[in-house]
C-alpha cells in the first residue's frame, strides 16, 4: 500500500513549485488580484507549455493523459501559490466536462491551451444538482457564478438535457459581472437567449458528462484548498515564530501556538481527504461519491478555519491588506461555496449513509 | 497512489476473516450489554485471549521468535480492523501485548524475553502501566517513586495513579526514580514488578462511568531484583518513551471501524425513529461519517508514510488528537438521536443496554488518557512546527 505521491508526482510538485515560486511570487498574485483582470495571458501560455492545460486530459484528445491525484498535485501547488483566473474553470471543469460529453475536438483546444473555456451551471437560487437546472437546450435564461466569463472563448452550458458550446461573442450571449469578494477569480452572470452552440451530449449522457465533471472539479477544488491552508499556515506560523510581545516569540503562547497546530492538523487531514477522492475518482471506486463530499465537506469548513486562525494569530497586522492572509481568506470564501459547501456535502453524504444504506459508501477493504 | 491490499495481504485478511467467523463467541453480543462483575467479565475476556493465542492471532506483529508472527504494520491493521468489524472481544492483556511486550522486545535481556513474552501473549500474566502519579501526570518527568539499591535488590516506596488494570494485573512496568541528584528525566529507571511482591497495595478508582478500570498502587518497601531493570539504569525516560509512543501509535488503529459499527447502528436508530428525516440530525450524523473517513485516510497515509519511511513521527499525535476529539462529538451526537433515552443507563427501555450512556461518559477519558489534548498539540507546535516550547 501506498498512500503517497509516486516519485513522478513529487518530481511534478517540486518542478510546479518551483515554476509557481518564479512565475509567481506573492507580490504578482497580489498584482493580478488587485488589477481587475487577474487572467495573464504570459503566464497562461507558459503554464500551457508545461503541458499543464492538458494534465488530465487523454492523450487522445491533445492532453497529457495524466491522473487525477497527478492533478491534485498541481492543484495544491496553484492553491498555495494563490493561482487566479481560469485555470479551474477552463482546462479543469470545462475541459473535464467537454471530454466527458465528447467534444473531444473543443477538449483537445481547451488542453493546449489555445481556447480557454468556462462552465455555465448555476441558476437563480443557487443550487448545484444537475437534475435540478431549469435550462434546456433551447438555451434560454440566466445562468449565474460563472468563473472567468470575461476571459473565455467558450461557455460550456449545463442545461437539463444536453450540453451545449456556445462561442462567447455569440448573438444571444450577454454577460456581466458578479462582484465577489475573491479577486483571483470573477464570477459572471450570463443571459442566454436561444444563441447558436454545439451540442455535445444529449439526454442521459449529458447528465453523465456534467456529473462527472462536478465530481473532478469538486475533487480539484479540494486540493487546491488544502496548498491554501498549507499557506495560510505557514504564513501564520512563521509569524508566531518572529513576532515579539511580553518579551517572548507569541508562538511560545500556548494559546497561539495551539492554533497553529489545531491548523497543521486541518491541513494534514484535508490533504489525505483531497488525495483520496482523486484517487477514487481516477479509479472508479464504489465509494467515489462519497469520497469527493467528504473531501468537500472537510475542506469547505477547514479552510475557512485555518484563516480565522490565521488572521487572529497575526494581530492586528492579520486585518490589514497589506498582509496576505486576507487574499487567501477570501479565496477560501468562495470556494466554500463553489460546488456546493459543507451542508451540501453533509447532506450528500446523509442520503448514502443514513438513507441508503450501504449504497456507494462502503470503504475499500 | 496504491491503495490495494497485495495478494499476500488478501490472503492474510480472508485468513483472519474466517477463524474470526468460525471463533467469535457467540454469547458476547449478548454478554457485553449484561451488568456482570468486572472479574467475572474479565476471566471471559481472558479465555477468549487464550483461543486467540493457541490460534496464533495474538500479537502478530511480534518477532517469530517471541511467539508472534513478525507481521507486518499493515497485517496488523487488517487483524484489528477485522476484529472490530465483527465486535470481537477485546483483548484484556493490552497493555502488554501493545506497550510492555514491545518495550521488552526492544530493550529487555535475553532472559527478560524469555521470562516474559510468550506469557504476555497467552494472557497468562496481565500486565499493568505504572507511570503517572498524583503529583506527575503531563509532567511525567517529575515523578518522585523512588527506588534504593540494597544488595542484588531494589527497594522502592511511591504512589502510581490512574493505572488502567492495575486491579487485574500480575505484573507492572513501574517507572521510578533511581537517581535522586540527576536532572528530572535524567535519573529514572523501568522496572518489572511483580504485583504479588510484599508492600504492593492495590486501591481500585472509581471512575466517572462507575466502573473501576484503574487502580492507585501503593509501593512500601517493595524489593525487586536489580536483573528486573529494563535498559539501562538511569535510561528509564528513553524507555518510557518507547512504550508511550507504541501506546499512541496503537490506541486509534481500531477505533475507525468500532466508530463506523456505531455510526451504522446510529443510522439504524434515527430511520427507526424518524430522526433521518430530521435536519439538524443529518448535519450531524454526516459530520461524524465525514470525520471518522478523514481518520480512516489520515491513518492510511500516516502507515504508508511508516511502511515506507521506516520512522514513526508525529503521526501519532495527529490520530489521538483525531480518534478522541471525533468520538467525543459521536457521542454527544448519539445522545441527540435517541433523544431523552439517551441518559438511560440500564433497564428495559434503555436502549442497546444502556451502552451509550457508558459510551457517552467514557469518551470523556479520551482526551486525557494517553497525553492529553493539550500536550498533543504542544507536541505538534514544538516538534513538528518548530514553535519554542511553551512550558
Ligand atoms: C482512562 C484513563 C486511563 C489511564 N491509564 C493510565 C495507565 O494505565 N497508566 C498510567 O501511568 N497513567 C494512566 N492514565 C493517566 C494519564 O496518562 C494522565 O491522566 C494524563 O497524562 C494527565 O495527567 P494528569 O491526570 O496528572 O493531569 P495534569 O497533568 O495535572 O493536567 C491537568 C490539565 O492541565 C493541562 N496541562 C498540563 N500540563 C500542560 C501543559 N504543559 N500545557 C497545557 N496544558 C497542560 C492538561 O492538559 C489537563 O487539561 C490514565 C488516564 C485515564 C483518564
Amino acid at each position: 500500500m501506498r498512500f503517497d505521491l509516486s516519485d513522478e508526482q513529487q518530481l511534478l510538485r517540486s518542478a510546479a513549485r518551483e515554476f509557481l515560486t518564479k512565475e509567481l511570487p506573492m507580490a504578482e498574485a497580489r498584482r493580478l488580484a488587485d488589477s481587475g483582470d487577474p487572467h495573464d495571458r504570459r503566464l497562461w501560455r507558459a503554464m500551457a507549455e508545461q503541458g499543464w492545460t492538458g494534465l488530465a486530459i487523454a492523450e487522445a484528445h491533445g492532453g497529457c493523459g495524466l491522473g487525477l491525484v497527478d492533478l491534485a498535485v498541481l492543484m495544491e501547488e496553484m492553491g498555495r501559490a494563490l493561482l487566479g483566473g481560469p485555470f479551474f474553470a477552463s482546462p479543469v471543469f470545462a475541459g473535464t466536462m467537454l471530454e466527458a460529453a465528447g467534444a473531444y475536438e473543443e477538449a483537445a483546444r481547451v488542453a493546449s491551451g489555445e481556447r480557454v473555456a468556462t462552465v455555465a451551471l448555476v441558476e437563480e437560487g443557487g443550487v448545484w444538482e444537475p437534475e435540478k437546472l431549469g435550462m434546456t437546450s433551447g438555451l434560454a435564461g440566466r445562468k449565474l457564478f460563472v468563473q472567468e466569463a470575461a476571459a473565455a472563448d467558450l461557455l460550456v452550458v449545463a442545461a437539463r438535457d444536453a450540453v451545449v458550446v456556445v462561442e462567447r461573442g455569440a448573438a444571444g450571449v450577454e454577460m456581466g459581472e458578479m462582484p465577489g469578494m475573491d479577486t483571483t477569480r470573477r464570477l459572471s452572470w450570463v443571459k442566454l437567449a436561444g444563441p447558436a452552440g454545439k451540442v455535445a451530449a444529449r439526454g442521459a449522457a449529458a447528465v453523465a458528462a456534467i456529473d462527472r465533471a462536478i465530481e473532478v472539479a469538486t475533487a480539484a477544488l479540494c486540493a487546491e484548498m488544502t496548498g491554501g491552508m498549507q499557506r495560510v499556515q505557514d504564513l501564520a506560523v512563521q509569524y508566531a515564530k518572529t513576532r515579539k510581545q511580553f518579551g517572548q516569540p507569541i508562538g511560545k503562547f500556548q494559546a497561539v501556538q495551539h492554533a497553529c497546530a489545531d491548523m497543521w492538523v486541518m491541513t494534514e487531514c484535508s490533504r489525505a481527504a483531497a488525495l483520496y477522492a482523486a484517487y477514487a475518482l481516477d479509479r472508479g471506486t464504489a465509494d467515489a461519491r462519497f469520497a469527493v463530499s467528504v473531501a468537500k465537506a472537510y475542506a469547505s469548513d477547514a479552510y475557512r478555519e485555518c484563516g480565522n486562525r490565521g488572521i487572529q494569530v497575526h494581530g492586528g497586522m492579520g486585518f490589514t491588506w497589506d498582509n496576505d492572509t486576507h487574499y487567501y481568506y477570501k479565496r477560501a470564501k468562495a470556494s466554500e461555496a463553489a460546488l456546493g459547501d459543507a451542508n451540501y456535502h453533509r447532506e450528500r453524504i446523509a442520503r448514502l449513509t443514513l438513507d441508503e444504506r450501504g449504497e456507494g459508501n462502503e470503504p475499500r477493504a | 497512489m496504491d491503495l490495494d491490499l497485495t495478494a499476500q495481504e488478501v490472503a492474510f485478511r480472508d485468513e483472519a476473516r474466517e477463524w474470526l467467523a468460525a471463533n467469535v463467541p457467540a454469547d458476547w453480543a449478548e454478554r457485553r450489554r449484561r451488568d456482570e462483575p468486572m472479574e467475572e467479565r474479565f476471566a471471559y475476556l481472558r479465555r477468549w485471549q487464550r483461543r486467540c493465542f493457541d490460534a496464533g492471532w495474538a500479537g502478530v506483529h511480534w518477532p517469530r521468535e517471541y511467539g508472534g508472527r513478525g507481521a507486518t504494520l499493515i497485517e496488523r491493521l487488517i487483524v484489528i480492523e477485522e476484529m472490530a468489524r465483527v465486535g470481537a472481544p477485546h483483548l484484556p492483556g493490552v497493555i502488554g501485548l501493545e506497550m510492555v511486550g514491545p518495550t521488552i522486545i526492544a530493550f529487555g535481556t535475553e532472559a527478560q524475553k524469555q521470562r516474559y513474552l510468550a506469557k504476555i501473549l497467552s494472557g497468562e500474566e496481565i500486565w499493568c502501566q505504572g507511570f503517572s502519579e498524583p503529583n506527575s501526570g503531563s509532567d511525567l518527568a517529575s515523578l518522585r517513586a523512588d527506588a534504593r539499591l540494597d544488595g542484588d535488590h531494589y527497594v522502592v516506596n511511591g504512589q502510581k495513579v490512574w493505572t488502567s488494570y492495575g486491579w487485574a494485573a500480575d505484573w507492572c512496568e513501574l517507572l521510578v526514580r533511581t537517581d535522586a541528584g540527576a536532572a528530572s528525566h535524567k535519573g529514572l529507571t523501568c522496572l518489572l514488578v511483580d504485583m504479588k511482591s510484599p508492600g504492593v497495595t492495590v486501591k481500585p478508582l472509581r471512575q466517572m462511568t462507575g466502573e473501576s478500570e484503574f487502580a492507585e498502587l501503593f509501593f512500601e518497601n517493595v524489593r525487586v531484583p536489580v536483573e528486573n531493570a529494563v535498559g539501562q539504569v538511569n535510561d528509564g525516560w528513553r524507555v518510557a518513551l518507547g512504550t508511550l509512543m507504541y501506546e499512541r501509535a496503537t490506541l486509534g488503529a481500531g477505533m475507525q471501524v468500532t466508530f463506523r459499527r456505531q455510526y451504522e447502528r446510529l443510522a439504524e436508530i434515527a430511520r427507526q425513529t424518524g430522526k433521518s428525516g430530521d435536519a439538524v440530525l443529518r448535519q450531524k450524523l454526516a459530520q461524524s461519517r465525514m470525520e471518522m473517513e478523514v481518520m480512516r485516510l489520515a491513518q492510511m497515509r500516516s502507515v504508508s508514510r511508516i511502511v515506507n519511511g521506516g520512522v514513526p513521527g508525529p503521526e501519532g499525535s495527529l490520530q489521538k488528537i483525531l480518534w478522541s476529539e471525533l468520538n467525543q462529538r459521536l457521542q454527544q451526537t448519539a445522545m441527540e438521536v435517541l433523544g431523552v433515552y439517551g441518559q438511560l443507563a440500564g433497564g428495559a427501555e434503555a436502549v442497546d443496554g444502556g451502552q451509550w450512556a457508558y459510551a457517552y461518559l467514557r469518551a470523556r477519558g479520551n482526551t486525557i488518557e494517553a497525553g492529553t489534548s493539550e500536550i498533543q498539540r504542544n507536541i505538534i507546535g514544538h516538534f513538528v512546527l518548530g514553535l519554542p516550547r511553551s512550558y
